[in-house]
């Protein structure tokens, strides 16, 4: 089983934070920073386990993450699973975020929480993992996409038009295009393949 | 109404979007709590208003706050509104929300329960598929109840995406609601053989969970098991079926010797490390399980420790890390396999890795040997001076003191090494583990009677250095092998060489910055030593010399009754009026040494650590009868202790005669140990070990050592173990010399004789004779102390309840319930109050069988309609 899904960046922001074991909210934070401060330590070259996940469910349960870039993913997993075979899942999980945000960055995890939430949930269903093949998830995700589309989305029509507006007008528009800095983008990834 | 709706969707363009409030936060990094709080107010705004969409974009910035810690509790109804919304886009933002805010103490979830019915039960597969995502994460025990028979139904859906989703959230189902799993258990096993890979691969990973937690319910799938294992390509898979393997062999050691070939043939053929892994894995665990009675598979484990090698000497820190992970498993049980890789393991304590190290360290703990524990350690000592960051080090001190005293100092054959290593830990700066050494020290001292004096001479020697006084309040923790070393020197002082020069060590003044724990340990064993001092005097007849050792107490002695510690105070005044005592009776001449020395006469043995709680309960001695009777409940709160004291004096004199009453007594023993003969948690009477051992009375029959002198035991100043490591291989070289010389003659005579042998002799660990004869005390035990391992199950496992036999058929009445109308609810309520017991005895096997094909039939044709 999988405990919880941990997506932050190089300075413990977390981009996304998915629990499958009851955490109060409290816990949840800490559980966050502690890991962050865990995975901040190990350098780039070394193993992507960690054991004493104390926080979590003792000694049965291992930290494994990968780091991109600026981000960084851990999986807090029981010892049912296969090691090597999470880090393969985290692997499917971020190309198949590349593949639906088309060149993911750490932008698209911020400002699409929700989406990014939505392309797990077919990947992982309730700790358990439910699909490995990732052309099946990605197509998944485009029925639901195209089906969200036909309902007129979230904002419909108008008020996509008044948010563009609303984006060209505002004088902060500059700063925000600043923060993506390009080192941002994921790079290369098939070397992890 | 036009107007209000025109007037809504005007309202609903200024609304911020998850995006705006994103972008919001980021652009007041300042005030980001204030802002947010503003932000809240807003929602709180958005989700008064009758627009669902409008409801849904607020529900979908709270997910976000929720995220970054704030509490969303407050909005579960408004959640449950926009997951009832008919638009896909709206339900997937309330689910979303739901499954990460909801758990079993929300309130409003029992609303859920008809709308998330209703989606699993939409035409539209992506509703059904979000509910389900959504239920899998706030499942509790009441939706379980009723919504698990529409989830069974689901799980022969023609869409093979609905299919595999209801599967795996049955694993849930079953942890909330354990008396789903017999009805549903043919369903889940029939979709191990799904046309779709995927739901195949739920099915197994459910089956997997299942059986992790109570193998043995689920060893009668192992032959479908195997034959997906040779058929399946799915790697994903393969491994869950190999594990789950790993965990049914120890139960069933058949099916073990059945798995070696087709494994050693992945191991063979497979190209992805993660399968080669997972298959290394479970044949260790087949090895495992048929090492008891089995001829030895020397062929698999060579090949495991030879892939497990390749692995660990892989660039990849990761695969590095799983073969040290799996060597140790190894370790266990195939030990000399392991140990010559000795060399790999030790190269794997110089990696920059700390978590590869530590693995390395646990290793090493497993593959020491008499022959090569000096060696090992030797290297570990090297370790702990290059290891910078004092937690690694510390880690490595206590593995060195781990590894030396694992199963009571098995492996040690030089003690006198042992504490030299003891001493030269003691240098190191900064570490937590003081105690840990001093404990070490003493136990060492005590129980391993040769030692003593060598002991003693290095404990003072530590008493005498100046080190570990420095700054003792800074070193918290190193200074505490200083209470071992005084109490060491204390109570062993006949074998000191020089006890004056250590008595004036123990007065410095430095001693008061030490700990007051440590220096009441120092005051009460400068008497000890004081004593065995006066006693040489007295005997020398040196009454001078006594006088000045008793002036010398009374000059420092004050010292430690000034201290600020209790008890070096308490302790120190007494010793003061002793000892001036003492010095007016050698005024006059008297001869004192006897009796001071006869406060300390005795010795003190070792006793162990769990003596106390194995104190057996007398016969007769009920702890749990009342020696009162039990107050009624129904005398009110003020009443009460007025109440105690009058009857307490009433009934005793009535309630003694029948306690008194002998017939009783012998009833109630009888009656008890019947109790105690069927309670699987009492451990009976057995005669242990310790028991024999506590028969034998005194002290006397444990031998007293004879040192061999091979070793020099004054080693001048303070010892390098590593002498010791060179004089115990001069010492090991010599033994084999002789052994050789008589193996010749063995031989010899053997050839004479015209005799044969047909084994070889081999030098194994006992062929190392020890430097010392060496006796260690066992820890003393209480008289009739009950040999104990109590291992209670925690009686909240979650687990625990999925514990239930499947093979049995299934009952009518454990069926799962239908919900459709109300009225059903009542004619099920009294079949909840059947124990399972009684349910599995009811067998109307066939019937059931033919009903639910019929049922499925119906299903099958409407859906063709």
């Amino acid at each position: 089983m999988i405990q919880a899904i941990l997506v932050f960046n190089n300075h413990g922001k977390p981009r996304l934070v998915r629990f499958y074991q009851r955490f109060v909210k409290e816990i949840q934070q800490q559980i966050v920073r502690e890991t962050f401060h865990l995975v901040l330590k190990r350098d780039d070259n070394i193993c992507n386990f960690l054991e004493g996940g104390s926080l979590i469910g003792g000694s049965d349960y291992k930290l494994i993450y990968r780091h991109y870039a600026t981000l960084y993913f851990v999986f807090c997993v029981d010892s049912s699973e296969s090691e090597l075979g999470i880090l393969d899942l985290i692997q499917v999980f971020v190309e198949t975020l590349d593949k639906c945000f088309e060149n993911v960055c750490e932008l698209d995890l911020i400002f699409h929480m929700d989406k990014v939430h939505y392309i797990l949930q077919e990947v992982v269903m309730g700790g358990m993992v439910l699909e490995t093949n990732m052309n099946e998830i990605v197509a998944q995700i485009e029925a639901q996409n195209r089906l969200e589309k036909s309902e007129g989305g979230l904002s419909a029509a108008p008020a996509r038009a008044v948010s563009a507006v609303k984006n060209i007008n505002l004088p902060e528009i500059p700063r925000n295009i600043n923060i993506g800095d390009l080192n941002i983008k994921v790079p290369n990834l098939s070397q992890f393949v | 109404m036009a107007l209000k709706m025109v007037k809504g969707s005007i309202d609903r363009m200024f609304d911020k979007n998850l995006q705006d409030l994103v972008r919001g936060i980021r652009n007041h990094k300042e005030d980001e709590a204030k802002y947010i709080s503003q932000c809240i107010d807003e929602i709180k705004q958005e989700l008064k208003q009758d627009n669902i969409a409008v409801k849904a974009n607020a529900v979908c910035k709270l997910t976000y706050l929720q995220m970054l810690g704030y509490d969303i509790s407050w909005a579960a109804f408004n959640i449950i509104e926009v997951m009832s919304a008919s638009k896909f886009t709206f339900k997937r933002i309330g689910y979303l929300a739901a499954s990460q805010s909801f758990h079993e103490g929300t309130d409003v979830i029992m609303l859920t329960t008809n709308q998330i019915r209703k989606d699993l039960s939409s035409p539209s597969q992506y509703d059904t598929g979000v509910a389900l995502t959504g239920l899998s994460c706030f499942v509790t025990p009441d939706l379980a109840r009723d919504l698990a028979n529409d989830i069974m139904t689901l799980m022969s859906h023609t869409k093979p995406y609905i299919r595999k989703k209801a599967v795996l959230i049955m694993y849930k189902v079953f942890l909330k609601y354990p008396e789903s799993l017999r009805p549903a258990f043919p369903r889940l096993k029939e979709k191990l053989e799904d046309p779709d890979p995927g739901v195949q691969s739920a099915a197994v990973n459910v089956i997997c969970e299942l059986a992790r937690r109570n193998p043995k319910n689920y060893l009668s799938l192992a032959p479908l098991f195997f034959k997906l294992m040779t058929s399946s390509t799915n790697n994903w898979v393969l491994i869950k079926i190999i594990k789950l393997f790993g965990a049914l062999t120890p139960l069933e050691p058949r099916l073990g010797k059945k798995l070696i070939e087709p494994l050693t043939n992945l191991i063979h053929s497979t190209s992805a490390m993660s399968l080669l892994y997972e298959c290394v894995n479970t044949v260790i665990a087949v090895l495992i399980s048929l090492s008891s009675g089995m001829p030895n598979h020397s062929a698999s484990i060579q090949l495991c420790v030879q892939k497990l090698r390749i692995l660990i000497e892989d660039s990849d820190q990761n695969l590095k890390y799983l073969g040290l992970l799996a060597m140790s498993k190894i370790l266990k049980t195939h030990p000399k396999s392991v140990q010559s890789h000795k060399d790999l393991i030790l190269q794997c304590l110089d990696d920059k890795d700390e978590s590869i190290r530590l693995r390395a360290l646990d290793l090493l703990y497993g593959m020491v040997s008499k022959k090569n524990l000096m060696e090992i350690v030797k290297k570990l000592m090297t370790h702990v001076d290059k290891a910078e960051g004092t937690t690694y080090r510390d880690e490595l001190l206590t593995k060195i003191i781990d590894i030396c005293s694992q199963s009571n100092y098995q492996y040690i054959t030089n003690f006198e090494w042992y504490i030299s290593i003891l001493v030269e830990l003691t240098r190191l700066e900064g570490t937590r583990h003081g105690h840990l050494i001093a404990a070490q020290m003493l136990d060492v001292a005590i129980r391993v009677k040769a030692i003593r004096k060598f002991a003693v001479s290095q404990m003072s020697a530590l008493l005498d250095s100046a080190h570990l006084l420095a700054s003792s309040t800074q070193r918290n923790g190193i200074c505490e092998v200083l209470y071992a070393a005084a109490w060491i020197c204390g109570e062993f002082s006949e074998h000191l060489q020089e006890p004056h020069h250590t008595l004036e060590a123990m007065l410095r003044p430095r001693v008061t910055t030490l700990p007051g724990h440590i220096q009441a340990v120092y005051v009460q064993n400068v008497v000890k030593l004081y004593a065995s001092i006066l006693q040489q005097k007295e005997q020398a007849r040196e009454a001078e010399g006594a006088q000045a050792v008793t002036q010398l107490m009374v000059d420092r002695l004050p010292q430690f009754v000034q201290s600020a510690d209790l008890e070096v105070q308490e302790r120190a005044s007494c010793i003061l009026q002793l000892v001036k005592h003492i010095q007016k009776l050698q005024a006059k001449d008297v001869p004192v040494a006897e009796e001071v020395s006869a406060l300390f006469a005795g010795e003190l043995n070792p006793v162990a650590p769990k003596a106390q709680k194995k104190v057996p309960v007398p016969e007769g001695l009920d702890l749990d009868a009342w020696i009162n009777e039990p107050l009624s409940d129904s005398e009110s709160e003020d009443e009460r202790p007025r109440a105690v004291f009058h009857e307490e004096e009433q009934r005793r004199p009535k309630h003694r005669p029948s306690e008194a009453d002998e017939e009783e007594l012998a009833r109630r023993r009888e009656a008890r140990k019947q109790e105690q003969a069927n309670n699987p948690f009492y451990i009976k009477s057995s005669p242990s070990p310790q028991k024999r051992y506590q028969d034998t009375p005194g002290v006397e029959h444990i031998p007293v050592v004879q040192i061999d002198l091979s070793v020099p035991l004054k080693v001048p100043g303070l010892p390098m173990s590593d002498q010791y490591v060179k004089l115990e291989e001069e010492r090991r070289h010599r033994q084999k010399l002789e052994k050789d010389k008589r193996r010749k003659k063995r031989k010899e005579k053997e050839k004479k004789g015209k005799r044969r042998h047909s084994s070889l002799p081999t030098e194994s660990d006992e062929d190392i004779a020890p430097a010392q004869q060496v006796d260690i005390v066992t820890e003393e035990m209480p008289e009739n102390a009950l040999p104990s391992d109590e291992d209670d199950k925690d009686p909240n496992d979650p687990y625990r309840a999925l514990d239930i036999d499947l093979d049995k058929p299934l009952a009518d009445s454990e069926k799962l319930p239908i919900q459709k109308h109300r009225n059903t609810e009542t004619s099920k309520s009294p079949e909840k109050d059947v124990p399972m017991v009684e349910k599995k005895s009811k067998k109307p096997k066939k019937k059931k069988k033919k009903k639910k094909k019929k049922k499925k039939k119906k299903k099958k044709k409407k859906k063709k309609k």
